[in-house]
């Protein structure tokens, strides 16, 4: 393959590279669009300490990642075009493409809708309050109606505040042993319930962030074969860790929405074979050591991400790495608009005339995740010690090498 | 004989034998606490702290007074008091106590699971559980033993006599870590659980709870318990948004004197205390002879002291047999 | 006695094994009743004569004692228990737990206490006893009976009446019970 600027020029033999190339040597290795991340938490502006855009992107792109979706519930929230411009313009220099999500409403509070059509004015396509979900039915419907005017997708981190209340972990067996306030499946299903009503009654398009449990799934299955405009994501954590991960009480395995048991896993990874699920979203939420190492029900939730995604989709789903690519890649790209089809150059295909957003995946690579390495500040995450299959070799952005043998460049 | 375990976090960790084992030695105590000068120098040159993130001054009392009376200097940490400050780093303040070069710290903290961290940091200390969240309470289902065995004779005998025993562990088990310690005490020993409260007090799921039975009716079980166990209503922990109002509890659950006379001759009522009088239990009530509840606060003593000279009193034990 | 040797470091699960009886059932009722006769002659009149006798080795052989001057003298020795697991000196190193709860229901002040063991080995249970004492009250004067004095003292502690003085090597085994007094091994199963 021969990558001229920021283009792909040539798939297959190259003769003759031209004078000053630079040869990345890709035997044995997959070359695939860059991945897209539809949830990542760059916790710029107001929590610095735990990540930054910069820092974000460089783990993104240490996995694979070539574009990332800011969320945000940052400090303040991202819900107006001025705080939109400043995480932009701080993504100028960063090593992926970061597009934002700005908030349903004005500080995420739930209680009138931000300036969505000023944020979308600076290309914003994905609108959510994530971190909590919108508890007003009569305003989600607003906001359903106005993102259809604007043509934009309204994304939904289903939670039912009430039915969730303090719960720090999945309510079950062992929340019950363990001693820990549960949050059950319901507070989940009865949002999407609701919202896929709301989508039936309005015509609108609607993305379900992080589904985790069989219920929520089951619904978004029958909603799709009726025909309505449904998206949905899974993260890695919930089809590959259970709530019994809570048994020694350590909060790095404590998520929103939670690990759920067995059953839910896998729903999860039915929903990513059957195509009920549409794209795996890392959820990458970094937060520092001082702020996670409180009592399990004090801790915040949320667990890193980006740089472990795509070895564990490959290494605990049984799928082939085209479906699992089409999960991170091209699907992604499409809901979020980052596609050719939108104007934008991620999620492929492979092509000459196409935006080098390019990376290199050696599949049996064998390496185990070491916390201490991650490119991230924080250092939250469940999989430290886990033996993973399938690495990133190297990555492309906009016909950069960012990414190099599996060290960041920049 | 196996080893005794080198922490206390949670009944679990304890068999049927360790249970044995602490009971027999809190009769060597209660002995010792009966004398003019209630002390033994068993502990002498050990460190004991007690971390009490969460205010109860009458376990901390209790935890601090058996240590002295097996000579240990004591340290306490108080909740209010500057080393404590909510959202401290636990790491840094157990980091502290190794510095420090204590044996055994006993904690109670508002959330469920602090102690089995501290424990999985530290290298040379016993870490006692005096009450996490909701999770567990071991030493006060261990007293609660102590005192239903005296009840039934004391030593090995009144042990045997836990088979079977009728039990009814009644009021917010949901939001309970007493109740989670007394199902696994009590079903260790042999005996029958029955929960007894409003549906909407009960845990979410009773998975793995090793309970016969569950009644939303306290008087259809009253005649057969043997044992009554009440808890408390945790306002403070969240039980008031349970039930409508602590009157429709009482009418339901509290231990009335009408109930309390349907009780069997011989059975007995235990609290773990402070008991609010006219809600779990009548004012009168908790005064007749079958009330247990100030020999629980007079056993919880030999227990702890028989609980810490256990996880610090002596070595690996070893069991050996005559030929 | 023999039971708190044995947990001494002992592997799990060992075994007592009996390799020769110094002492018959016989034996040890002749000595019994010569050690009540010396006690009774030693402390003219019994009137302030009390017997404590070690958990658990001590208790029996306490009793027979007081059995036998009873018969012999008339007098009603009375016989208290002591469980010395809370006064050893070397807690947290080797496993004792408490056999049975100390019985001492009378003041032992102005006193003549005659401590009671099966074997006198090094010493130390007799020292920790001798501390446990104390909490009942200034004895006047503590004496120390033992059916068996097998050596190896530690501290100086010496007895005042002996069923038997028996030499043993370090590693040898003394129990003894209602059947005799047997020399052994423990052996590891």
């Amino acid at each position: 393959m021969l990558v001229v600027g920021d283009r792909v020029v040539e798939v297959g033999t190259v003769d003759a590279p031209p004078k000053g190339s630079v040869e990345l040597d890709a035997a044995g290795c997959v070359v695939a669009p860059g991945l897209v991340d539809l949830h990542t938490h760059l916790r710029q502006p107001g929590r610095e300490e735990s990540e930054t855009v910069a820092t974000g992107a460089r783990a993104a792109s240490l996995g694979g990642f070539t574009a990332v979706v800011a969320m945000p519930n940052t400090e303040p929230a991202l819900d107006s075009a001025e705080s939109v411009r400043n995480v932009l313009d701080l993504a100028t220099a960063a090593t992926a493409e970061v597009a934002v999500a700005g908030a349903i409403s004005v500080g995420r509070e739930g209680l009138r809708l931000a300036p969505m059509a000023e944020m979308a004015q600076l290309g914003v396509r994905l609108f959510t309050d994530d971190g909590a979900g919108v508890q007003s039915a009569g305003l989600m419907r607003r906001a359903l109606e106005y993102a259809t005017g604007l043509g934009v997708t309204l994304a939904q981190h289903c939670e039912d505040a009430t039915l969730a209340a303090d719960g720090a972990m999945h309510e079950g067996g062992w929340s019950s042993r363990l001693g820990i306030p549960g949050t059950p499946a319901l507070a989940e299903e009865v949002m999407v319930a609701r919202d896929l009503a709301l989508v039936r009654a309005t015509g609108a398009r609607i993305h379900f962030l992080h589904l985790s449990t069989a219920g929520s799934i089951e619904l978004v299955r029958r909603a799709k074969a009726d025909g309505l405009d449904v998206t949905a994501e899974a993260a890695p954590h919930h089809f590959t860790l259970t709530d019994a991960c809570a048994a020694g009480y350590d909060p790095v395995f404590k998520v929103s929405p939670p690990l759920r048991p067995a059953s839910d896993v896998a729903a999860v990874k039915a929903g990513l074979t059957d195509g009920t699920i549409d794209a795996i979203a890392t959820d990458h939420a970094p937060h520092a050591p001082e702020v996670k190492d409180l009592p399990f029900d004090q801790a915040p939730p949320g667990m890193l991400g980006l740089q472990t995604a795509l070895a564990l989709a490959l290494t605990e789903l049984d799928l082939p790495l085209a479906r699992i690519l089409a999960l991170m890649s091209w699907q992604p790209a499409a809901i979020c608009r980052l596609d050719p089809a939108h104007g934008g150059g991620q999620g492929g295909p492979v092509a000459p005339g196409a935006m080098a957003n390019l990376c290199v995946i050696d599949p049996g690579a064998v390496w185990t995740v070491d916390p201490s390495a991650l490119a991230s500040r924080s250092r939250n995450t469940p999989y430290g010690g886990r033996k993973l299959t399938g690495r990133v070799r190297h990555t492309l952005f906009r016909g950069e090498p960012v990414v190099v043998d599996g060290e960041a460049r920049r | 004989m196996s080893p005794f375990p080198a922490h206390l976090l949670s009944m679990d960790d304890l068999s049927p034998d360790d249970i044995g084992q602490v009971l027999a030695v809190a009769d060597s105590f209660a002995e010792v606490g009966r004398r003019a000068n209630p002390k033994v120098p068993t502990l002498r040159g050990r460190t004991v702290a007690t971390l009490f993130f969460e205010d109860s001054t009458r376990t901390r009392l209790s935890f601090e007074t058996a240590a002295k009376r097996m000579s240990a200097d004591v340290l306490s940490f108080a909740a209010g008091s500057s080393s404590l400050k909510k959202g401290e780093s636990l790491r840094d303040t157990v980091e502290t106590i190794e510095a420090i070069g204590i044996d055994a710290v006993i904690i109670r903290h508002a959330s469920s699971g602090v102690p089995a961290r501290v424990a999985q940091w530290v290298d040379h200390c016993s870490v006692v559980n005096a009450g996490d969240g909701w999770h567990q309470h071991p030493t006060q289902a261990l007293l609660d033993l102590y005192t239903v065995r005296q009840a039934l004779g004391g030593g090995d005998a009144g042990l045997t006599r836990f088979e079977g025993l009728q039990v009814l562990i009644v009021g917010d088990v949901r939001h309970s870590r007493v109740a989670r310690s007394q199902v696994t005490a009590y079903a260790a020993l042999g005996a029958e659980v029955t929960l007894v409260a409003p549906a909407t007090l009960l845990p979410p799921s009773l998975e793995g709870w090793p309970v016969v039975a569950v009644s939303h009716r306290l008087d259809d079980v009253l005649e057969k318990a043997d044992v009554v166990s009440l808890l408390r209503v945790q306002s403070e922990r969240g039980s008031g948004a349970f039930v409508p109002t602590l009157r429709e509890y009482t009418a339901g659950f509290g231990l009335t004197a009408r109930r309390a006379a349907q009780l069997q001759p011989d059975a007995v009522i235990l609290h773990p205390g402070p008991i609010v009088r006219g809600v779990e239990i009548a004012s009168d009530v908790a005064e007749l002879p079958a009330s247990l509840i100030t020999e629980q606060v007079s056993n919880g003593v030999a227990v702890r002291m028989a609980v810490l000279f256990l996880l610090l009193g002596q070595g690996p034990v070893e069991g050996v047999h005559r030929a | 006695m023999a039971e708190r040797e044995r947990s001494h470091t002992r592997p799990r699960g060992a075994v007592f094994v009996p390799r020769a009886q110094v002492m018959s059932a016989a034996d040890v009722h002749r000595a019994t009743t010569r050690m009540a006769h010396e006690i009774a002659e030693r402390n003219r009149g019994l009137e302030r004569v009390v017997l404590v006798g070690l958990q658990t080795g001590g208790v029996s052989l306490a009793e027979q004692l007081a059995a036998t001057l009873a018969e012999v003298e008339g007098a009603s020795i009375p016989v208290g228990t002591l469980d010395v697991a809370f006064y050893r000196d070397d807690i947290g190193l080797r496993p004792v737990l408490p056999e049975a709860a100390t019985d001492i229901s009378f003041d032992l002040t102005g006193t003549t206490v005659v401590l009671v063991d099966d074997v006198l080995f090094t010493g130390r249970t007799i020292r920790a006893a001798l501390n446990a004492l104390g909490e009942y009250g200034r004895a006047q004067v503590v004496e120390l009976a033992v059916m068996v004095d097998r050596g190896h003292r530690e501290l100086p502690i010496r007895p005042d009446y002996v069923g038997k003085n028996l030499p043993t090597r370090r590693d040898e085994m003394v129990d003894v019970s209602a059947d005799g007094v047997s020399l052994g091994e423990l052996v590891t199963r």
